[in-house]
């Protein structure tokens, strides 16, 4: 066997001296068997390990169970709905009191058309509910799955810290454009059902047609959404730090409303731009005429950085963090 | 976190290459520590060698660092001081070839034992997403869980769900399984499964590295063994290597201790120890049943005669001065 294996082997000089060895029938040289058993086992001969191979849709396919995760988990769903209802039930009162007559302001407007409410219900929930919705998800995130356990089971899997933190954002981030989209779709909906449809007069006193109306809403919720998607930063931020949900979703609350009473006090004016929620409500731009971009360009870098930092800080914090949990 | 590139056409958990070159080792440590903070030494300077297809039982009792050590061995828990690969490999680059369950199982009440497998399978980036579903059901199949598949977690019995745990250690084909108590909270018959399924798959090739504090459970289970004791690497290597350190001992019971005791002197046994109603004495190489005969012939009246191999417990009370906590 092992004569068959150096004849056909080509090139080694043992090779040849192998051949030459087996004119002589009987007679191996000691030296040569050794070496050509020597040579049989060199394929054999590890080759250093080699990690395995990973698949190519392997991220989009954690993200798609973790958006599963979220979107199917009762408690999330709730929230939406809760938030759905808001829009509704604003857009009921102000059909009753705007029924009696006689109210001017916001309440005529929104009264005097369908889209108005819209914008209406964002600046309203944009304070708070909407921020709790996204907290809750984001604050969770990573708090939620150490309390639980399951982060260890997931990183051993490997998921990899910054890849799963990387999705636990982005999970977040489309949460908040989801409750988003949910207050701008059910006011919407309450709107063209209760009041009249039609041309929207602006707060500047022009009047715009209805499909520019709506391709405002859209500019509107994309703005709201950026907005939610930064608190989600703070949220995902806190998150790490802690294996109680609860807290880091009560901090990153508490600090939206720290934000809201700070703004509300005149004397701390120079304070307020480097205050999140301060943006928040800058989605009125859309209802100057022209649209004032450059008001909402200014939200978007303060969104930005504020996904900048706190990003940062929750990747600094996780990828040196011992699971001990 | 590294990225790691390789031929895309690869097939998952293709078999790498029989050996690595470290030598057959599945698990190779050195001096590695784990301080936390607060100065508390969890893991001190711990060099250990787990050989490939081995069942190695990490045996010590509760708080002496093996779930630390086990932390760190996937990468959970990041190491002060000292090395350590897997399977060759740096251990966050061979964790997709590494089956773990770690303190207790853990998943996500509100899902199925199915969905819940999915979840960590959707984890491993090297997974293929086509053959998970298929996958799952044959880990469920494979720990008897299958009946209970679309079962939510919350209802599953703690059984079950140390079951479904051991499940998603077995989702893809690996080659080293690390199980940290794997019999914890189980009642006697489930105990008595998961040994047989731990055979099972040693049975394979699969190297099986399994945590304990219970003595007798790694002595039924394990080929080699490894005792730690606060933080610190006391003895390992195969159980009978370890069991070997100490003699095989023979008792003899009689109310004749004195005569009993002069005969095995006879005989040339070594440590003859008299207690009340028994004799002991070191077996060394005589049979037991030629010194049966010369005690009656001598007619020292023999109530019972017992050859004492040491077990792990003798092992470990030699080596530490202690006792073993059992409980807790």
């Amino acid at each position: 066997m092992s004569t068959v294996d150096t004849s056909t082997s080509p090139g080694a000089g043992s090779g040849v001296r192998a051949g030459e060895a087996r004119r002589t029938p009987g007679l191996v040289p000691v030296a040569e068997t050794l070496e050509t058993t020597e040579r049989h086992a060199r394929p054999e001969t590890p080759t250093p390990p080699v990690p395995s191979a990973r698949e190519r849709w392997a991220f989009w396919r954690l993200l798609g169970s973790e958006l599963g995760l979220t979107f199917r988990r009762p408690r999330n769903l709730a929230m939406l709905a809760v938030i759905a209802c808001v829009p509704v039930i604003i857009g009921v009162t102000l059909r009753i009191v705007g029924g009696q007559g006689g109210m001017g302001g916001i309440i005529a407007d929104v009264a005097g058309n369908s889209l108005m409410l819209t914008f209406f219900a964002l600046s309203f929930l944009v304070l708070l509910m909407m921020p709790v919705a996204v907290t809750v998800v984001a604050g969770d995130s990573v708090a939620g799955e150490a309390g639980a356990g399951t982060l260890r089971y997931l990183l051993a899997a490997p998921a990899g810290r910054t890849r799963l933190l990387l999705v636990k954002y982005l999970n977040a981030a489309i949460y908040a454009y989801a409750v988003t989209a949910v207050v701008a779709l059910s006011a919407l909906l309450t709107g063209l059902v209760l009041f009249p449809a039609g041309p929207v007069t602006l707060l500047s006193g022009t009047t715009i047609t209805m499909a520019e109306g709506l391709l405002r809403i859209l500019i509107a919720v994309g703005y709201v959404g950026a907005g939610m998607a930064a608190l989600a930063a703070i949220g995902l931020a806190l998150s790490t730090f802690t294996e109680v949900s609860i807290g880091a979703i009560a901090g990153t609350i508490v600090l939206v409303i720290v934000c809201q009473v700070l703004r509300a006090i005149p004397e701390l004016d120079s304070i307020t731009p480097y205050l999140l929620p301060t943006w928040f409500t800058n989605f009125d731009a859309v209802l100057r005429a022209p649209v004032d971009f450059g008001a909402l360009r200014e939200g978007l870098v303060a969104f930005g950085a504020y996904i900048a930092l706190f990003g940062s800080i929750a990747w600094a914090r996780f990828s040196g963090k011992d699971i001990t949990s | 976190m590294t990225t790691v590139t390789q031929e895309a056409g690869a097939p998952f958990g293709a078999a790498p290459p029989p050996a690595d070159g470290a030598g057959e080792s599945a698990i190779v440590t050195e001096g590695l520590t784990k301080r936390f903070r607060g100065g508390q030494v969890a893991v001190n300077a711990l060099d250990l060698a787990v050989p490939r297809g081995s069942v190695f039982g990490f045996l010590g009792p509760n708080g002496s660092g093996k779930t630390t050590t086990i932390r760190m061995l996937l990468g959970l828990v990041t190491p002060t001081a000292g090395t350590h690969s897997v399977l060759g490999l740096p251990a966050t680059q061979a964790l997709p070839r590494v089956g773990a369950l770690v303190e207790g199982p853990a998943f996500y009440p509100y899902l199925s034992g199915t969905a819940n497998l999915l979840r960590f399978d959707a984890a491993d980036p090297t997974a293929p997403r086509t053959t998970a579903r298929r996958r799952v059901a044959e880990a469920l199949e494979r720990v008897g869980l299958s009946a209970a598949a679309g079962k939510r977690y919350r209802n599953y019995s703690l059984g079950m769900r140390q079951r479904l745990a051991i499940a998603a250690a077995l989702l893809g084909p690996r080659e080293l399984l690390i199980l940290d108590e794997p019999t914890n909270g189980l009642d006697p018959q489930g105990t008595r499964e998961v040994r047989a399924l731990v055979k099972e798959i040693a049975a394979d090739g699969t190297t099986v590295f399994v945590s304990s504090h219970l003595l007798a459970e790694v002595e039924q289970m394990c080929t080699h063994a490894a005792i730690m004791r606060t933080g610190t690497l006391v003895a390992q290597g195969t159980i009978a290597s370890l069991s070997g350190g100490l003699a095989t001992r023979v008792r003899i019971e009689t109310p004749d201790t004195a005569d009993a005791a002069r005969v095995l002197g006879t005989f040339g046994l070594a440590d003859v120890r008299s207690e009340a109603g028994q004799v002991t004495a070191e077996l060394g190489g005589h049979a037991p049943e030629r010194i049966n005969a010369a005690l009656v012939e001598e007619g020292v009246a023999v109530r019972g005669l017992a050859v004492l191999r040491p077990s792990l417990e003798d092992v470990f009370v030699g080596l530490t001065g202690e006792g073993f906590d059992v409980d807790g």
